[in-house]
């Protein structure tokens, strides 16, 4: 069972120290990924779904700090390497994508060089191997017309182009992991669709693990086998498309489903919306972090913080409520 | 682009003729004039050398002289600075004994003012940051005559290490070089470190450091390229004047060269030193303006030179 992990994450905890005082952007989140697999982490904004991510790169920058747990990504533990490891690791096992394509690449190299530069600087390989890598990349997300494209500018590509060369970029070193963060939230629809295809057929091609960070949930039923839901620095449910859409036990994961424009929606239905603000993460409230905006807040919640409670299989909640329910039957799994 | 080229030289044309035609205009229009000093010349001899040198007239038939016998390469004699030379003559002499010191000291200033930034941006608020900062702003600080005063009587009388006139060794360009080149090389380094810590901000830093870049190659390929732009800016003019040599440093270190005319030649109004050196400046600094046009568009693909920025 431990050699299927990819990557193991342990109670991570990641605080940035800021003048106004200490933000715990992740309060120890626990999960593992297996190798092949595709986990969505959904929340909103500022719930540490990013943070989380940039840490398992180790491109956390100051004033953001892990402040406890482990991260073992194949075996190795990333937090204990130095930076030049980190370096090796970045873009040949472990890539990233980012939100905004518009913004991600270097207006002032072409898309050849910067590809070519992804390779050359983990592989030893002559530039003439490299540049036809990066063009047999660059149609595998599906450019045409490559040889021109090579010596073109980011400026002279779409949006949705440059997220494809972003991929292409990731995957150039064909790495075991890739973290999406919020690919196709810039995009607009259509080209999400396709973006959001083009994933899934390379995932399944090469066989790598993906992490989607997204706070659109038809991107994750589109694409991910398992979901954690984040809620300020907590995964507070986890489980596989299905447990999170179809038998949700977490009254937030509820909340964002219900609040989720649906198409089989009467006309005149309107869309209910989780009341009350995010947390404050400077002083977040005591016991559950939702507790206070929580319909079925009981007073335990806001005193206690909720144990993970498993639900069924790997199917698991934070959430006082289940603790009422399956606590007789020691379904605690802390 | 050619097109771009050659339209741009037609309006740096015009623009050299509009600032001669207003130099001439303000030059005449201070009272006095060349031939007056404490001990006046008489009445009759004062006539005879405004009709030589054509003062008697008018100032636009002046004018209208000037700028026919210009368009022919006759820029006029000095009147008194050096009496009688052709002016094109005392330019050519003197500009490349300037702008060998000016070369020097922008090179000096480059060289060692952007990397500086970039140190300065990659450690921002650490120690090497705080200290190079302190060192620059005071570089800025310091007039240039307080630096060169400075450096000769340490080195040139006190310790007696390097020569304190002329231009003779490669070690008597040392210190007017460093003088002359202090400020703007502390002006590069700030400027890099701003629009430095702006390009580190970027999206695309992080791309590059997600592809596992070694952090060099971070900063000085893919921040630094994105960071030149001010400093293009900064160094076009900047070029100009310091080719043109500083008043002060050749003054200090007794070098003959063009930077002092720029003044002497008011303060002497020597008229056809006057208009020869502002239109000379004026040619120098079109030049260096449409060169900057040119290098942006060179350093950032972006930029279209016949429309503007995309």
């Amino acid at each position: 069972m431990e050699n299927k992990n990819l990557l193991e994450i342990k109670d991570l905890k990641v605080s940035f120290f800021t003048s106004a005082g200490e933000v715990k952007a992740v309060d120890g989140i626990s999960y593992s990924l297996e190798k092949g697999r595709v986990m969505g982490i959904v929340g909103e904004s500022g719930s540490g779904k990013s943070v989380e991510a940039y840490s398992i790169m180790g491109l956390l920058q100051s004033p953001g700090k892990v402040v406890g747990g482990s991260i073992i990504f194949d075996g190795k533990d990333v937090l204990a390497m130095g930076e030049k490891e980190k370096q090796t690791m970045r873009g040949s096992e472990i890539s990233m994508i980012f939100q905004n394509p518009m913004t991600c690449l270097n207006p002032v190299y072409t898309i050849g060089n910067q590809l070519v530069e992804a390779v050359l600087c983990h592989e030893k390989i002559p530039r003439k191997e490299a540049e036809r890598r990066a063009k047999e990349m660059l149609e595998l997300v599906g450019i045409n017309n490559v040889e021109k494209r090579m010596t073109q500018y980011p400026h002279e590509f779409s949006g949705g182009m440059r997220q494809r060369v972003m991929i292409a970029m990731g995957l150039i070193c064909n790495p075991k992991l890739l973290i999406a963060d919020e690919p196709t939230t810039a995009l607009d629809v259509t080209i999400q669709a396709q973006i959001l295809e083009l994933m899934k057929q390379l995932q399944q091609k090469i066989n790598m693990s993906i992490i989607f960070i997204t706070h659109n949930l038809g991107v994750v039923a589109e694409i991910c086998d398992w979901v954690s839901v984040m809620y300020a620095g907590h995964i507070i449910e986890s489980g596989s498309v299905n447990d999170i859409f179809y038998n949700p036990k977490h009254p937030y994961t509820h909340g964002l489903l219900r609040s989720m424009p649906r198409v089989d929606a009467e006309s005149h239905e309107r869309l209910i919306p989780i009341e009350g603000t995010p947390v404050d993460m400077l002083d977040p409230p005591e016991g559950c972090p939702f507790g206070p905006r929580c319909e079925h807040c009981m007073k335990i919640c806001l005193r206690e913080a909720p144990p993970n409670i498993r639900v069924e299989g790997g199917h698991t909640a934070a959430c006082w409520l289940l603790a009422r329910d399956c606590g007789k039957e020691g379904g605690r799994n802390e | 682009m050619v097109k771009y080229i050659l339209k741009r030289i037609l309006m740096a044309a015009v623009t050299v003729l509009l600032i001669a035609c207003i130099t001439f205009g303000l030059m005449n229009m201070v009272p006095g004039g060349p031939f007056l000093s404490e001990k006046a010349p008489s009445q009759a001899v004062l006539d005879a050398l405004n009709e030589k040198y054509g003062l008697d007239q008018p100032v636009i038939v002046q004018l209208k002289n000037y700028l026919i016998h210009a368009a022919q390469g006759d820029f006029g004699v000095s009147f008194k600075m050096q009496k009688n030379r052709p002016v094109t003559t005392i330019i050519s002499e003197l500009f490349p004994i300037s702008a060998k010191v000016g070369a020097i000291a922008l090179v000096f200033a480059v060289l060692i003012g952007v990397p500086i930034g970039c140190i300065e941006a990659y450690f921002r608020g650490k120690a090497v940051d705080n200290a190079l900062t302190v060192i620059s702003t005071i570089g800025i600080a310091i007039p240039t005559f307080v630096v060169a005063t400075m450096l000769l009587i340490l080195f040139g009388v006190v310790w007696k290490v390097l020569p304190t006139v002329g231009l003779t060794t490669w070690q008597s360009y040392l210190m007017p070089c460093f003088s002359l080149g202090l400020y703007p090389m502390c002006y590069v380094a700030r400027l890099t470190r701003s629009s430095m810590l702006d390009a580190i901000g970027q999206d695309y830093i992080k791309t590059a450091r997600a592809k596992g870049l070694p952090t060099n190659r971070i900063i000085f390929k893919h921040a630094l390229r994105n960071s030149l732009i001010p400093v293009i800016t900064y160094l076009g003019p900047l070029t100009a004047y310091i080719l043109t040599g500083g008043f002060v440093v050749e003054k200090v270190f007794s070098i003959g060269g063009l930077g002092r005319y720029f003044i002497q030649s008011l303060l002497n109004r020597d008229y056809p030193l006057i208009m020869g050196t502002t239109i000379f400046l004026a040619i120098i600094i079109v030049t260096m303006n449409l060169i900057v046009d040119i290098l942006y568009k060179v350093v950032d693909p972006r930029i279209n030179l016949t429309k503007g920025v995309d």
